[in-house]
């Protein structure tokens, strides 16, 4: 029973990964001028660029952004001891438009100013502020001790935030529209270099966490059974939220706000595998991963040569999903 | 015999500098950044409206290959591939187009990923009336039409015309201009306040609010303005705002209501500001004459 459980964890990241890997071929033949550029690639640079500088770099970015969304989502699940944590839940997300708010302002403002601004970049800026946000957090909670008290201090620092990101807005509105492109999210603007940071975040993240994974699987008993089990518990916590932020903020600083894939993702998995939280924490990665790839190839084709922003899509998809799975659980009696 | 050589010589002049023209040359965006281009481009995408009216009123309108959603203007650019906006900018699409320039705003969020894939991008953003002499001169530059000196003196020019063709009793009136419901206004400081300065109006926004201040509502009935201007779309229901039915542009129906196509000339720091200027001004004679 065991082993044929196993068994059943591997196949399924095994098809995960493959969907993924096949999606990605689809990847780089879908976009403004469809599959002639994947043919045409051979004998003009143009299209050689497109294919590979351009579709490649994005349709991997999404994999990878939405699998440290995943990442991100089961670990925040399992933190919290909450089925609705989501990557955003420490204030990540208003951190980063802040972020990206202020690095736009500065664009308009003063030579000067402008110079500092582009050193760091939009995606620096949104980096930079998604973890700011966390430390934030952190500090008005007093710590990771207690759950609760970091939840609300999330929840806080998230809506204060956002305020003063508005009041900025206000301020200068001509950001206007491309702070609302950052909020929507899209992987349009993802390159080989964003890939390298996305990799190099995710693989460090994907491994720590699979190492405190034990820890989540005590806290799913209490905090006073996990106490027992002899867990340096602060730590481990610690470390957890580490990997909470820098996932979340490698990701939205890549490609922005991407909704719904950090809950859904570890969901999803736990739809169709029960396992233990190393387990959960690799299949969400992938089935996050999966999730923004599929969605950002229906965001590029579906309205072709235009796009949508993928988050959009993330949310109506996933939201729906969500929705279902909740009203059939609900019709067999048993919780989400 | 020594005057009759001058004109050939001129010549010559211009035709070195046609020469010279055609070598690479170095070009300073707004961004204090230094792009060099082997010659003046012939491929050009523009992610900006007024960019785009700029290149096609010097006349570089053919040389264009791609614009942002939002270009409508010249007619010539209807046919062009629309490349997004800035909330959804294509960069594929934009590299498929071959450009061998990118002309955008500072807030634009492809400026980095597009120089990445190795596009020469140029950030210049008209926001004043001397921006918009600035940015026509940099386009000069960039296109090498020597056209910008005669072009702005003509948008200038007719600036200049449309103020004095204003009866006298027209001045001075105190004009509140509406951006949008929230309701933001366009300042003494704005681009469309400069306008409105040239012609003799008094604005009701002072500069130090800034150029697009949003307002309290109560201060637009406290100012009391002779006449409003704002655009159809936002103008529905406000003689309903509260405590507006008093204020006397309301009261004796002085409001201008600019539908979709007027209000892009008007709010568009651009080669059009001539026109902008003439539909404010028969705005003007209209209402308050």
């Amino acid at each position: 029973m065991h082993t044929q459980h196993r068994r059943r964890v591997w196949l399924f990241g095994i098809a995960l990964l493959g969907l993924g890997g096949a999606l990605a071929v689809f990847g780089l033949g879908i976009g403004s001028t469809g599959f002639q550029s994947l043919l045409a690639a051979r004998h003009d640079a143009v299209a050689l660029q497109i294919v590979w500088d351009i579709r490649l770099p994005r349709t991997l970015g999404a994999w990878l952004a939405g699998a440290l969304l995943g990442l991100a989502g089961s670990v925040a699940q399992g933190l919290f001891r909450n089925p609705l944590a989501d990557p955003y839940l420490l204030g990540s997300a208003s951190g980063a438009s802040l972020g990206v708010a202020v690095a736009l302002m500065l664009f308009g403002g003063s030579v000067a100013s402008m110079q500092w601004a582009m050193r760091l970049g939009l995606t620096g800026a949104a980096f930079v502020g998604a973890v700011c946000a966390v430390m934030l957090t952190l500090m008005l909670a007093r710590g990771v001790q207690q759950t609760l008290r970091l939840l609300l201090a999330g929840v806080i620092v998230g809506v204060v935030l956002g305020a003063v990101k508005d009041l900025i807005t206000i301020a200068s509105a001509d950001i206007l529209q491309a702070l609302q492109g950052f909020i929507l999210g899209s992987t349009g603007l993802v390159g080989w270099s964003a890939c390298a940071v996305m990799a190099a975040v995710g693989a460090a993240c994907l491994l720590l966490a699979w190492a405190l994974a034990p820890v989540l699987d005590g806290l799913a008993l209490g905090e006073a059974t996990a106490r027992s089990l002899g867990l340096p518990l602060g730590a481990m916590r610690a470390a957890l939220v580490v990997v909470l932020a820098l996932a979340t903020g490698a990701a939205v600083a890549q490609t922005g706000l991407i909704a719904f894939v950090g809950l859904a993702a570890p969901h999803l998995v736990r739809s169709v595998v029960k396992t233990t939280h190393a387990g959960l924490i690799v299949l969400s990665a992938a089935m996050g991963g999966l999730l923004l790839m599929a969605a950002d190839l229906l965001a590029r084709w579906l309205i072709a040569p235009q796009e949508l922003p993928v988050g959009v899509l993330t949310a109506v998809l996933g939201g729906s999903y969500l929705l279902w799975l909740m009203h059939r659980r609900g019709a067999r009696g048993g919780v989400a | 015999m020594k005057m009759s050589r001058f004109p050939s010589l001129l010549a010559a002049i211009g035709l070195s500098l046609c020469a010279l023209a055609a070598h690479a040359f170095d070009v300073v965006d707004e961004r204090g950044i230094t792009v060099s281009l082997p010659q003046p481009p012939q491929r050009i995408v523009t992610l900006l409206p007024s960019l785009t009216e700029g290149v096609c009123a010097l006349g570089a309108c053919s040389r264009l290959v791609g614009v942002d959603n939002y270009s409508n203007s010249p007619n010539a650019v209807l046919a062009l591939p629309r490349l997004g906006g800035g909330l959804d900018p294509n960069v594929e699409a934009i590299v498929a187009l071959r450009p061998d320039a990118v002309l955008l705003a500072k807030s634009s969020r492809v400026t980095q990923r597009l120089e990445a894939l190795g596009l020469k991008v140029l950030v210049l953003e008209p926001k004043s009336h001397a921006d918009v002499r600035r940015v026509l001169d940099k386009l000069d530059q960039v296109l090498g039409t020597h056209e910008a000196a005669n072009i702005w003196r003509a948008i200038d020019a007719s600036v200049s015309a449309a103020a004095q063709a204003l009866p006298a009793g027209a001045k001075g009136q105190r004009v509140y201009f509406e951006v949008n419901s929230a309701p933001y206004a366009a300042g003494e400081s704005s681009f469309i306040g400069e306008t409105l300065t040239r012609l003799g109006m008094k604005n009701i926004v002072p500069a130090s609010l800034g150029p697009f201040p949003k307002l309290n509502p109560e201060y637009v009935v406290r100012a009391n303005p002779d006449l409003i201007m704002v655009s159809v779309r936002s103008a529905a229901g406000m003689e309903q705002r509260p405590g507006w039915s008093g204020i006397r542009a309301v009261r004796e129906g002085r409001i201008c209501r600019f539908d979709a196509a007027q209000s892009d000339v008007l709010v568009r720091p651009g080669p059009r500001m001539d026109e902008a200027a003439r539909l404010m001004a028969r705005c003007i004679a209209e209402k308050a004459g």
